[in-house]
C-alpha cells in the first residue's frame, strides 16, 4: 500500500483537477462534456501512434521515433492513389506499402544494428524518418491532400434535453473511435489467438529463449514492423479524414513517449489508456487551465498543451516509473 | 567491416570532406556580364509548401517573362536563382548569405517570404547593403525608412492588415462604435508572424471597447482542437485569422466541424488563397480573407505568361494554376522589385546596378494607375508611392470571400488609420533604434 | 613511419600527465591550431566563415557539452537545445538590463544560469535512467520552449517574441566582420575544449564515466551518483548555454524560440553519435557533419548541373541525409572519432603493417 501511495495522490489530483471546472462552475456541464469528447479524439490518434510505438518496443526493443513519418507516409500514400482508385483499393495498398517498408527497414537497418545500444537505435530511426519525409514528398507532393471517407463533416448536436445547448460532435469522429476500438480487438485476437501472436509474445518476454524454442527473430521484425506499418495506415486515414493530409514531420510521434511511459512501456492496453489519459489532460489543461494561467502570470497566449503532456509523465516516472500496467522494473539506482 | 576496409574507408571519407569543403571555399569568378541578379528564398517544401509553391512560381514567372518579352529590364538580362528555406530561419540566413554575393554586382534585392526570416535578416541587410522587400509580412515598424533604411513592406503591414478588418467588421456592424462589447479572436501562428498584429490589435480594443481574444497554434498548425474548443465556449463574434501553410486549411477545418460560422472569419492575406480553402472545399463557403496585392484572376500581364513562358514550356508550375492568389502576389512583388531597378536605372543608368542603387529606387518607387494598366496589372494592386518616411507605400486593401469555387472580392477599398497607426510605428522604430544603436536618418534631408 | 612513438619515453609524471603525450600529436596539434588562427582567416570567404565555419565552431562547443553528458555520464538527453535557449536569453536579459555589462561577462553568467536550469532538470535522473531519462529532458525541451514563447519578460516585451542584438563591443574591439567573429569563437571553442579536455581525464570526468558504465559498481567504491550526475547535468549545461549566447549573439543576431526547437536537440544528438560518444575530437567531427552536409547536399545538383528542380533537389538531400546517418550508425556505431582512432593505429604501424 505504502508503495503505491504517490500514486494513489497523483491519480486523485488528476482526477480533482479534472472535476475542478465542473465543481467551481467554470464551465457548463454541456461545454465539460465536449471537451472531455475532443480530448478522448485527440486521445485516440496519440493511442494509435503509441500503439504502434509500444508494439515496436517491445519486439525488438527500438524507440521508433519514425512511427510518426510512418503515419503520415500512409496516409499520403492513401490520399494520393485514393485519387486514382476506390478508396478501400487504395488502403489495402497503402497496407502493402507498409508492409514493403517493414521488410526493408528489418533487413537494410534493424538486422545490421542488432545489440546497439538504444539511443543508437533510436537515432537510426530518426534517420528512417528524414528519408520517409524527403522520399514521401518526391513521390507523392507536398501539397495539402484528402481523404474522403464519405463522411458529412458538418458537426451534429445531440443530448440537447440533458445539456442546454447540447453536445457537439463529429461523424468522422465517432468512425474514428469505432475504428479504433475494433483496430484493437483485432490486435488483441491476433496476438491471443493465433501462433504468431503468442510468438510475437514470446519474443517480447525474452529473445534469447524465444529464439532457442526456434523463433525466427528476424521474420518476427518484418512481422511487427508491418503490424506497426497497418496501425499507421488506419491512423493516417483518420487523422487525413478529419484535417487533410500534408507531409509535416509533426511531434506526434513525441508524444508518443509520455504516453507510453505513462501506460507502461510493454502494455498494448496501457498504450489505449495512457493516450486517453494525455489527450484529455491536455485538452482539459489548454482549454481551462490555460486562461487562468494567462491571466494570473500575463502571458502572451495559452498553449499549455504543448508541455502538459511531458510534465506529467515526467511527474509519473517520479512515482512509478514502470507506467499504469508494465512490468516492474528493478533496473533503477 | 574489417580493419582493413574501415581504413579505405576512412581514407575515402577524408577525401570527400576535403573535396567537399575545396568546392564551397572556392568563389566562382564571374564575368562582369550585363546581369542583374535576384535571388529567391523560396519553399518547396514541408508544411507551408502548399503556400510556398505558387508564390514561388509566380515569382519566377515574372522574371522569365520579362527576359523572353523585354529581354531583361532595359537590356539588362535577369538572373535568378532559387534556394530553399523550408521557412526555417536558420536555413533562409544560410541562403541569404550563400545567394548575396552572386551576379556582377550581388543581390539585387531580397524577398525571404517568411517573417522570421525577415527578422533575422533586418540586421544584416545594412551591413551587406542589401535592400530587403517584405511586400505583406515582415515587420510592421519598418514602415519608417528613416530607422529601417534597407527595409521595404511595400503596399501592406500586418498593422494594416489588423486595422482593416476592425474597420470591415465595425462596418458590418453599422459603425466602429457598434463593436463596443464585441469579442474578436485571434486565431494567430505562433511564431513572430503571428504575433506582430498583437500591438495594433490591443491598441484597437482599448480604443474601441471590443473584447480580444488570442489563441496561439503552435508550428506547423495541424494541432488546433483545444483551439476551436475555446471558440466553442467563448463565442467570439469574429474570428481572425492569422496563419500560413497548413495551419490555414486545418482552421477552417475545424470552422466547420466546430459549427462556427463562416461569414464570422476573417483571414488575413495570407490565410486567403486556393490551397487553404481546396481541402474543405464546398465546406468552406462564406469564409473571408484580405486581399492586398493582387486578387486571383487573370489579367494582360497572364496573357503574356502563358503566351512567353508557358506556351515555350519554361512554367515554373501548372499553366490552370497561373492567376491563383498566391501565384499573382508572387508576380506583383516580383514586379514591385522590378520597377525598383527601373527607377534606379532613371538615376544610375542602364546598367547592373548594386544593392544601394536599387535601394535608392525602392525609396523613390512611383507605380500609378496609369503605370499599373501599362504592366499588364489593371485592378490587381492599388498605386504604390515611396518615401524615406514611408518605405510601405500604400495602405489599403479589399475582402475577398470563398463562393466554395473561387475566390471574388467583395468589398470596396479599405485604407487603414493612419493616426491609429502611425504612433505605434513611431514607438516601435524608436525602441528598435535604441536597443541597436541606430542613428535615425533625417528624411527631411533625403532626396 | 613517420608517426611512432618509440624513443619517446616518459621521464617524468609530468610527460606522463601530458595532454598529448606523443611529440607528433603535439606538433600536429600545435599546426593545426595557427592554421586556424593564422591561415584560415586568409584563406576562407565570408560565405564560409558565417554558413559553415562560425556555426561549426559554436555547434561544435555544444556538442562538447553534450557529449559530456551523453557520452561521459552516460544520461541521454533530447532537450539540450532548450538549455541552449536558455543562455542564449540570459545573455539577452544581461546585456538588456545590466548597463555596460561586458559580453564575456555575460556570457560566463549565461552559462552558469543554464547550468542551474539543467541541474534542475536533471533531478529527475537520480531517480530514472536510460531512454526513460529522454521524457524528463523533452519536458525540459518543450516547457522552455514555451516559456521563452509566452512569458513577455523574458524578451523584454517584444510585441513579436524575436529579440534582435546590436554589434558585439569587445572592450572596444567591434565584432563586426565574419573574420572577427571567427576568430572570437574560435579562441572561445579553444578554451572550452583544453578545459573539457582536462575535465574528463581529471576525477570528476572519472566518477563520470564510473557512473556510466555501472553506477552500482560506482557506488560501491565511493562515488556518490547524486553528485556525479548533477555535476555532468551542470557541466555539460554551462557549455551548451554558452553555446547558446554564442549561437544567438554572434551567429544568429536576432533569434525567436523557435531557433531553438526539438530538431536542433536532435541535431545536437546526431553530431554526438555520428562523432563518437565520450570523445572530445568526435564533437567536432560530428558538428561539422552536421552543420556541413544539408549545405552541401543542397548544392550539389548545382555544382554537378543536373537540372533537378529546387523542391526535388530538397527532398534528395534529405532522403540522403536520412540514409548517410543510418550508413554511418552501421558502418561505424562508435562515430567517426573511433575510425580516426583506427586510422592512427594503422599509421604507426604503416608502412610494415607486420
Amino acid at each position: 500500500m505504502k508503495r503505491h501511495l504517490p500514486i494513489i495522490i497523483l491519480i486523485a489530483a488528476l482526477l480533482a483537477g479534472l472535476a475542478a471546472p465542473l465543481a467551481t462552475g467554470a464551465s457548463a456541464p454541456g461545454f465539460f462534456v465536449e471537451v472531455l469528447l475532443g480530448g478522448l479524439m485527440a486521445g485516440v490518434l496519440y493511442s494509435l501512434v503509441a500503439l504502434g510505438f509500444v508494439l515496436i518496443f517491445k519486439a525488438s526493443g527500438v524507440f521508433n521515433f519514425a512511427q510518426g513519418a510512418m503515419v503520415l507516409f500512409a496516409a499520403l500514400s492513401v490520399a494520393r492513389m485514393a485519387e486514382v482508385m476506390p478508396l478501400w483499393v487504395a488502403a489495402l495498398l497503402g497496407v502493402g506499402i507498409m508492409v514493403l517498408l517493414a521488410i526493408v527497414v528489418e533487413r537494410v537497418v534493424l538486422r545490421p544494428l542488432v545489440n546497439q545500444e538504444g539511443v543508437v537505435l533510436l537515432m537510426a530511426t530518426l534517420g528512417v524518418s528524414y528519408f520517409l519525409d524527403g522520399f514521401g514528398q518526391s513521390v507523392w507532393g507536398s501539397d495539402i491532400y484528402e481523404i474522403n471517407l464519405g463522411l458529412s463533416k458538418a458537426p451534429v448536436l445531440i443530448l440537447r434535453n440533458v445539456f442546454q445547448g447540447g453536445i457537439l460532435i463529429n461523424k468522422d469522429d465517432v468512425a474514428a473511435a469505432v475504428v479504433a476500438v475494433l483496430l484493437v480487438v483485432a490486435l488483441a485476437l491476433f496476438f491471443q489467438k493465433t501462433a504468431t501472436g503468442r510468438a510475437l509474445r514470446a519474443v517480447a518476454d525474452d529473445h534469447q529463449a524465444a529464439q532457442s524454442v526456434g523463433i525466427p527473430l528476424n521474420r518476427i521484425w518484418v512481422i511487427v514492423w508491418s503490424v506497426a506499418g497497418v496501425v499507421a495506415v488506419v491512423a493516417g486515414m483518420m487523422w487525413g479524414s478529419k484535417l487533410g493530409v500534408q507531409f509535416s514531420i509533426s511531434q506526434v510521434a513525441l508524444k508518443a513517449l509520455p504516453v507510453v511511459i505513462l501506460g507502461g512501456f510493454t502494455s498494448i492496453p496501457g498504450a489505449i489508456i495512457g493516450g486517453l489519459i494525455i489527450g484529455v489532460g491536455e485538452k482539459m489543461a489548454e482549454v481551462f487551465l490555460g486562461p487562468v494561467m494567462v491571466r494570473t502570470f500575463d502571458l502572451a497566449g495559452g498553449g499549455i498543451e504543448n508541455w502538459f503532456a511531458y510534465v506529467l509523465a515526467l511527474l509519473f516516472l517520479l512515482v512509478r516509473p514502470e507506467g499504469l500496467f508494465g512490468e516492474r522494473i528493478i533496473d533503477r539506482v | 567491416m574489417n580493419l582493413a576496409a574501415k581504413t579505405r574507408f576512412l581514407a575515402a571519407s577524408v577525401g570527400t570532406v576535403a573535396a567537399v569543403i575545396s568546392i564551397t571555399a572556392s568563389v566562382p569568378a564571374f564575368a562582369q556580364a550585363k546581369e542583374q541578379f535576384f535571388p529567391e528564398l523560396v519553399y518547396r517544401t514541408g508544411p507551408y509548401a502548399p503556400n510556398g509553391v505558387p508564390f514561388a512560381n509566380g515569382y519566377s514567372d515574372y522574371l522569365k517573362l520579362l527576359d523572353a518579352r523585354d529581354g531583361g529590364i532595359n537590356g539588362v538580362k535577369i538572373t535568378f536563382e532559387e534556394c530553399e528555406t523550408g521557412y526555417s530561419t536558420a536555413r533562409g540566413v544560410e541562403c541569404y548569405e550563400r545567394m548575396k554575393n552572386k551576379g556582377p554586382t550581388g543581390a539585387t534585392v531580397v524577398q525571404p517570404l517568411s517573417t522570421g526570416i525577415t527578422f533575422a535578416l533586418t540586421p544584416k541587410a545594412p551591413r551587406d547593403k542589401i535592400p530587403l522587400i517584405t511586400a505583406g509580412y515582415g515587420r510592421a515598424d519598418s514602415v519608417d525608412g528613416s530607422v529601417f533604411t534597407w527595409n521595404f513592406p511595400l503596399g501592406g503591414t500586418y498593422w494594416d492588415a489588423a486595422d482593416i478588418l476592425v474597420q470591415h467588421v465595425g462596418k458590418k456592424e453599422g459603425g466602429l462604435a457598434k463593436l463596443k462589447g464585441k469579442k474578436i479572436a485571434l486565431v494567430y501562428h505562433d511564431s513572430p508572424y503571428g504575433k506582430e498584429p498583437i500591438p495594433l490589435l490591443e491598441k484597437r480594443s482599448k480604443m474601441l471597447g471590443f473584447d480580444l481574444l488570442l489563441l496561439p497554434v503552435t508550428h506547423p498548425g495541424v494541432e488546433q482542437s483545444a483551439t476551436w474548443l475555446q471558440i466553442r465556449q467563448q463565442r467570439p463574434d469574429y474570428v481572425f485569422l492569422w496563419g500560413w501553410g497548413v495551419m490555414n486549411s486545418t482552421a477552417i477545418k475545424q470552422a466547420v466541424a466546430t459549427g462556427y460560422p463562416l461569414n464570422r472569419m476573417y483571414g488575413v492575406w495570407w490565410s486567403g488563397a486556393e490551397p487553404d480553402v481546396r481541402p474543405a472545399g464546398e465546406d468552406a463557403k462564406a469564409y473571408n480573407a484580405l486581399v492586398f496585392l493582387a486578387p486571383a484572376g487573370r489579367g494582360k500581364v497572364h496573357e503574356d505568361i502563358l503566351k512567353y513562358v508557358y506556351d515555350k514550356g519554361n512554367g515554373s508550375g501548372k499553366r490552370e494554376d497561373v492567376g491563383e492568389v498566391l501565384y499573382n502576389r508572387g508576380m506583383v512583388s516580383a514586379m514591385m522589385a522590378v520597377e525598383g531597378v527601373k527607377r534606379a536605372q532613371k538615376k544610375y543608368g542602364r546598367k547592373p546596378l548594386t544593392g544601394t542603387q536599387v535601394r535608392w529606387g525602392l525609396e523613390h518607387l512611383s507605380i500609378n494607375a496609369a503605370d499599373i494598366k501599362k504592366l499588364g496589372f489593371e485592378d490587381f494592386m492599388e498605386p504604390i508611392h515611396t518615401s524615406c518616411a514611408d518605405h510601405e507605400g500604400a495602405h489599403s486593401a479589399r475582402i475577398e470571400t470563398w463562393d466554395g469555387k473561387n475566390w471574388h472580392v467583395t468589398s470596396g477599398v479599405y485604407h487603414s488609420d493612419l493616426s491609429v497607426i502611425r504612433p505605434i510605428i513611431k514607438a516601435s522604430a524608436a525602441k528598435y533604434a535604441a536597443e541597436n544603436k541606430i542613428t535615425p536618418r533625417d528624411c527631411s534631408k533625403e532626396k | 613511419m613517420f608517426y611512432r612513438e618509440n624513443g619517446q619515453f616518459k621521464q617524468t609524471y609530468r610527460q606522463d600527465e601530458a595532454l598529448l603525450p606523443i611529440a607528433q600529436d603535439r606538433i600536429v596539434m600545435l599546426a593545426l591550431l595557427v592554421f586556424a588562427f593564422v591561415g584560415v582567416p586568409f584563406l576562407a570567404s565570408n560565405y564560409l566563415f558565417l554558413s559553415i565555419l562560425n556555426p561549426f565552431l559554436i555547434m561544435a562547443l555544444a556538442a562538447i557539452g553534450l557529449n559530456l553528458l551523453v557520452g561521459y555520464c552516460g544520461q541521454i538527453s533530447i532537450g539540450h537545445a532548450a538549455f541552449m535557449s536558455v543562455g542564449a536569453y540570459a545573455a539577452y536579459n544581461l546585456m538588456l538590463r545590466v548597463p555596460n555589462l561586458s559580453f564575456l561577462v555575460a556570457l560566463v553568467l549565461a552559462g552558469l544560469i543554464a547550468a542551474l536550469v539543467g541541474m534542475l532538470f536533471g533531478i529527475p535522473s537520480l531517480r530514472i535512467k536510460g531512454l526513460y531519462l529522454t521524457v524528463a529532458t523533452l519536458a525540459a525541451q518543450f516547457f522552455i520552449d514555451w516559456m521563452f514563447a509566452r512569458v513577455k519578460w523574458f524578451t523584454g516585451y517584444q510585441s513579436s517574441g524575436s529579440v534582435s542584438t546590436p554589434v558585439l563591443d569587445l572592450f572596444g574591439w567591434q565584432l563586426d566582420s565574419p573574420v572577427k567573429k571567427y576568430l572570437f569563437l574560435l579562441a572561445v571553442v579553444t578554451v572550452f575544449t583544453l578545459l573539457a579536455r582536462n575535465l574528463v581525464r581529471g576525477h570528476v570526468g572519472r566518477a563520470w564515466m564510473a557512473i556510466r558504465d555501472m553506477d552500482v559498481a560506482a557506488e560501491v567504491i565511493g562515488i556518490r551518483p547524486v553528485y556525479a550526475k548533477l555535476t555532468a547535468f551542470a557541466v555539460s549545461s554551462f557549455y551548451v548555454g554558452v553555446a547558446g549566447a554564442l549561437w544567438g549573439f554572434v551567429y544568429l543576431g536576432s533569434w525567436e524560440p523557435l531557433a531553438f526547437n526539438i530538431n536542433m536537440s536532435l541535431d545536437l544528438l546526431f553530431m554526438i553519435i555520428i562523432g563518437g560518444m565520450g570523445s572530445i575530437l568526435g564533437s567536432y567531427f560530428g558538428a561539422l557533419f552536421i552543420v556541413a552536409l544539408p549545405i552541401v547536399l543542397d548544392r550539389v545538383p548545382a555544382w554537378v548541373g543536373a537540372p533537378l528542380s529546387t523542391a526535388m533537389a530538397s527532398h534528395l538531400a534529405s532522403m540522403i541525409f536520412g540514409t548517410l546517418i543510418v550508413f554511418f550508425l552501421i558502418v561505424e556505431p562508435h562515430g567517426l572519432a573511433r575510425l580516426w582512432a583506427i586510422g592512427k593505429e594503422k599509421l604507426r604501424l604503416w608502412p610494415f603493417p607486420h
